[in-house]
């Protein structure tokens, strides 16, 4: 698949503010973090920037961007409709939660309620996003059970080691913030080690022979194409570059996105105070740069099943 | 709406005929002519003349090779929208834009409320969506919406262009919901099928297998028993051989 840049930028943005928003609500219903104005000022302005530009970003894909109110309409059964009414709607438990925050340094009552509510819009939002990719049975290396944890956790782990830059940046870090981020990020890195394995496994059911329905003659080859130069669904849908270079391209998700910020976080844990500060940028350097990555290779990995009209065997 | 209709009053659809079609890209060309003027106009083309042509077409014709040998043919295989019974570009769509009318099992898209997300053609096995990069919009095949109830044309003209223009006769228009309609008693006869019904799209659009020939049923035979004309083959002749030999001393 054919991998559109606001699309990346779109689930990594929102994906890292929805997973920021879901903690401070959590960790702020908690009591863990103080409802202080000028940390739940910096707190809120960054999720909900990320996520903001995120799905600014989304609409830029789009051929008819004016056109995309309608987009709420479907939600019955359109899983990007779902996605447009969840993240609109996770602005109102958010917001008030920010004002009570900022304006009145409380987390209680009323606004643990919408603590609550944000937390949980937060991850029926992400939720949503992962499950338009994964309900296409078009593309089965997206249409399975893995796809959608992977988007929640990394959510949660980019998500987390924010928090724990933004905690150091205000001086009220505490250990549990890094533990936090690299348990998140451990748990990340199990899940896309165990989907890349689903990747290498599994068996390529759908045949040029049961597309083109020909099986009884033998082998079916693919002679000549409809047209002589690419067309819409080879510019879509059969985009190869990049999972050329796939086993390369794990490893820098593997290093950048998994491995360096864990290290960088469990330095923090030897290294608190400003000093910290450091590693504690750089680990989210490092986990941002790591997942637009991971979030490029999930679309090149993916086959489309149309290009078994375009001469591959299998997919 | 894009939930789907639980019934829909006819199946309008297609049968194409795989051994007859000779794929000379006139169903492709004469349904280019009539879309870019009708429902779906334009169906742009993007440097039609120059050195990348690319444009929305919503019919593609292929050309396979199936089996090997003497047993092996050649198979041009015309492919446009299917207009499924489940078709999941239906139910993705986030605006409502995409829909399957319930009178006829037609899938259409409206042109004014679409956004241009393409999720549809993602979520379309068969390649039948084209997104338009001029408009903007997704277009498919309207199974020539606005020829087959269009009643300024002749009644022999209400078929799909593509229908229509086919020389051979390998294109079949009709109601498949209908067991006694001709297109239903073609498919029960020549055994039409589905294509990736593993999917679970359950198409309206039928596939005529190519016939099996003589040579096919020979092939299937052991050696011995083949036909002495295609063991020939195999066998060149002493004047093969001489231009066999001259082809390969000229190519030095």
């Amino acid at each position: 698949m054919h991998p559109a840049y606001s699309v990346i930028f779109f689930t990594t943005s929102s994906g890292a503010g929805y997973g920021l928003l879901f903690l401070l609500a959590i960790l702020g219903a908690l009591g863990l973090l103080p409802a202080e104005r000028w940390f739940g000022l910096a707190g809120f302005a960054i999720a909900l920037g990320l996520i903001s530009g995120g799905l600014l970003s989304s609409t830029f894909h789009l051929g008819h961007p004016e056109r995309s109110w309608r987009a709420f309409s479907q939600w019955r059964s359109s899983w990007l409709s779902r996605e447009g009414v969840l993240a609109v709607f996770t602005y109102v438990p958010s917001g008030l939660l920010a004002i009570g925050w900022v304006y009145f340094e409380t987390t209680s009552s009323l606004w643990n309620l919408m603590a609550w509510l944000t937390a949980l819009s937060s991850v029926a939002t992400v939720y949503s996003t992962a499950m338009i990719y994964a309900s296409l049975k078009t593309i089965p290396q997206w249409h399975n059970g893995l796809v959608p944890p992977v988007f929640l956790i990394l959510a949660l782990a980019t998500g987390a080691v924010l928090l724990n830059f933004l905690m150091l940046a205000f001086g009220i870090w505490q250990a549990w913030a890094a533990v936090i981020a690299i348990a998140a990020l451990l748990a990340a890195l199990a899940l896309k080690l165990r989907y890349w394995a689903f990747l290498n496994t599994r068996s390529r059911e759908y045949t040029v022979e049961s597309a083109t329905g020909l099986k009884q003659f033998g082998k079916v080859r693919h002679l000549d194409p409809p047209h002589t130069a690419p067309n819409y669904l080879n510019k879509e849908m059969g985009y190869a570059i990049a999972r050329r270079h796939s086993e390369r391209l794990r490893r820098y998700v593997l290093t950048l996105c998994f491995i360096a910020p864990a290290l960088l976080l469990a330095l923090n844990l030897v290294l608190p105070g400003m000093f910290g500060l450091f590693p504690a940028g750089a680990a989210v350097i490092a986990s941002a740069t790591g997942v637009v990555i991971e979030r490029w290779l999930l679309f090149a990995d993916a086959e489309h099943v149309v290009n078994l009209y375009y001469g591959r065997e299998a997919i | 709406m894009t939930t789907l209709p639980s019934a829909t009053g006819k199946k309008l659809g297609l049968v194409i005929d795989l051994d007859i079609c000779v794929g000379c890209h006139a169903c492709a060309v004469s349904c280019k002519e009539w879309n870019t003027g009708g429902y779906s106009a334009p169906l742009s083309d993007i440097d039609a003349y120059g050195s990348d042509p690319h444009g929305t077409w919503l019919n593609r014709i292929h050309g396979f090779e199936a089996g090997d040998g003497t047993g092996g043919r050649t198979v041009h295989f015309p492919r446009s929208c299917l207009h499924c019974e489940e078709p999941d570009c239906v139910t993705v769509c986030p605006t409502g834009a995409s829909y399957k009318r319930s009178e006829d099992g037609i899938v259409l898209v409206n042109p004014d409320t679409c956004i241009g997300c393409k999720l549809c053609s993602w979520a379309c096995p068969y390649g039948a969506r084209e997104y338009d990069q001029s408009h903007g919009v997704m277009k498919k095949c309207t199974l020539c919406v606005d020829r087959i109830y269009n009643d300024n044309l002749p009644e022999a003209d209400r078929v799909p262009a593509c229908v229509k223009a086919c020389p051979t006769g390998a294109r079949h228009f009709g109601d498949l919901g209908d067991p006694d309609s001709d297109v239903s008693k073609v498919v029960q006869e020549r055994e039409g099928y589905d294509l990736l019904p593993e999917l679970g799209y359950r198409p309206v659009n039928k596939y005529l297998p190519p016939r099996m020939r003589e040579v096919d049923r020979s092939h299937a035979k052991p050696a011995g028993e083949r036909p002495a004309q295609i063991d020939a083959v195999h066998a060149p002749t002493a004047v093969e051989k001489f231009f066999g030999w001259a082809d390969r001393v000229l190519s030095d």
